[in-house]
């Protein structure tokens, strides 16, 4: 099933993986590194401890601009837009009318009436004619500027120590979810200070063409204090630690945002959007079921994105994500149960390869760093 | 890396035979630089015997799971109680300390392939 790596999608920097000896696979489409020759492991501790380097110039970038584009951002998100002031992001979603998810994504506010939504990269053409078709009667422009759009992420510790050197902009003064325009080692970016490995971080956007040189860059300064380049399979483990969504496992078009434990992304008080009917009516009528952490007891027991969780021998529910641990040092996962037991303390069976097997709910996030 | 004097098997097992009928048996460089940082390896204990291509345990990296087939019929007459605490060694020396069995032969080895047939089937795989 899996395809050529010449039909593959590829970002601006796919030259640059196969130079470091990146193992390259087939992530929705698009050809990425998912390790370099340090292992996962040694790449989820460098962003813990130093700082590792990622290439997400996958992701999509639509640009939503004009006197209708802050009405037209309101109605398909369900965060308070109206809120986020110029130079602010925040963490959103697309819903249907039945409150499940089109997609997770960041909305930037760069003007009055100027948002960029940046979406995940296997969905960026649903999300594009997602917006374009909602979009009739607002008077703005829907542009996708993901193809002619790079995007690489510092992340870890070490960020800023590494960044400051090459720029002009002050770091120090950007806060937790907040951007500016400036430029990097001489490229025009946008630098913002959020990322997806819950370390201190940016992420820096640029013209397509500039990205192999920013990646250079910024690798160059950093390389002497322990930056390493970062590959797909250590932001999966470093995402889970902190239980931070990721479509097609978290969240998908069968789960409501309620249930995905976003509750905080749904502002209902504050304005209509896609899906706030179905969600006023699943806020009266508590969830069935509920996503959880667990962790599984023994060294040997290992769930698995998709595993059942199961009682009595029959499925009740499902992992959604799951892997050991670099920073916990156990096997962990998240999955959704009945909500019935979905209490912290309680215990869980997931059926591994044909053997059920005792996992006990804990609390999330699994990791969070010290402040 | 596919020492001339291993014998493997299509799934990427290798088996060395001792001369004395016995026999280690662990997973090629392919199959770990695959599989990326190993984190837990499931052996069966001694005694226990297996036909050839039976399941005989697990390698569990971070990113994913594979089963262990057994590339001839026998007896397991020890594990490498090494992978317990430092399974990375399957990473580090696939075909020094990160043996994982040490099997006695039940059947013989024709089945199996030579280096040269195996690198052709890697290098198939690969591209």
């Amino acid at each position: 099933m899996s395809t050529a790596a010449s039909e593959l999608m590829k970002t601006p920097l796919n030259a640059a993986h196969r130079a470091l000896n990146a193992k390259m696979v087939d992530f929705g489409g698009w050809d990425m590194p998912v390790q370099y020759p340090a292992g996962i492991i040694a790449e989820h501790e460098a962003v813990r401890t130093k700082a590792g380097l990622f290439d997400v110039s996958h992701m999509g970038e639509i640009r939503v601009k004009g006197p209708g584009a802050l009405a037209l951002v309101e109605h398909l998100t369900p965060n308070a837009v109206s809120k986020l002031v110029i130079g602010q992001v925040h963490y959103t979603a697309f819903l249907y009318e039945n409150g499940t998810f089109v997609d997770d994504l960041l909305v930037y506010r760069e003007g009055e009436q100027e948002f960029l939504l940046v979406v995940n990269a296997g969905n960026i053409d649903k999300d594009f004619a997602w917006v374009q078709q909602h979009a009739a009667g607002y008077d703005c422009t829907v542009v996708n500027e993901s193809p002619v759009t790079g995007q690489i992420a510092l992340q870890g510790p070490l960020a800023v120590s590494i960044l400051q050197p090459l720029t002009a902009t002050p770091l120090d003064p950007i806060g937790y979810y907040y951007f500016t325009h400036g430029e990097v080692a001489g490229i025009k970016c946008i630098i913002s200070r959020t990322g997806y490995t819950g370390e201190d971080g940016f992420e820096l956007y640029c013209a397509a063409g500039d990205t192999e040189k920013l990646w250079n860059a910024v690798l160059a300064a950093g390389t002497p204090k322990g930056l390493i380049p970062a590959g797909l399979g250590c932001r999966n483990t470093l995402r889970l630690e902190c239980k931070m969504a990721l479509y097609g496992h978290e969240i998908d078009d069968s789960i409501h945002a309620l249930e995905a434990g976003l509750g905080w992304i749904v502002k209902l008080d504050h304005g209509d959007f896609i899906g706030r009917e179905a969600l006023v009516a699943a806020k009266a009528a508590p969830a069935p079921r509920k996503l959880v952490g667990f962790k599984t007891l023994e060294k040997r027991d290992i769930a698995r994105d998709h595993m059942p969780v199961v009682q009595d021998g029959k499925q009740i529910g499902f992992v959604t994500s799951a892997a050991p641990s670099p920073t916990c040092g156990f096997n962990l996962g998240l999955a959704y149960v009945p909500t019935e037991l979905a209490k912290v303390g309680g215990t869980i069976q997931i059926e591994i390869r044909g053997r059920a097997v005792n996992a006990e709910i804990i609390p999330t996030p699994f990791y969070k760093r010290a402040k | 890396m596919f020492p001339a004097d291993l014998k493997y098997t299509k799934d990427h097992e290798w088996l060395k035979p001792a001369g004395d009928g016995t026999a280690l048996v662990g997973i090629t460089h392919y199959a770990q630089d695959a599989l990326g940082d190993v984190v837990f390896v499931d052996l069966p204990e001694a005694g226990a015997t297996f036909a050839e291509g039976e399941e005989f345990g697990t390698v569990e990296s971070v990113k994913t799971v594979s089963e262990l087939n057994m590339p001839a019929a026998g007896e397991i007459v020890e594990v490498n109680a090494v992978l317990a605490d430092h399974p990375e060694a399957v990473n580090e020396d696939p075909y020094g300390k990160g043996w994982m069995v040490k099997v006695k032969l039940a059947g013989d080895l024709s089945g199996l392939l030579d280096a040269k047939a195996y690198e052709a089937l890697v290098g198939a795989e690969s591209h």
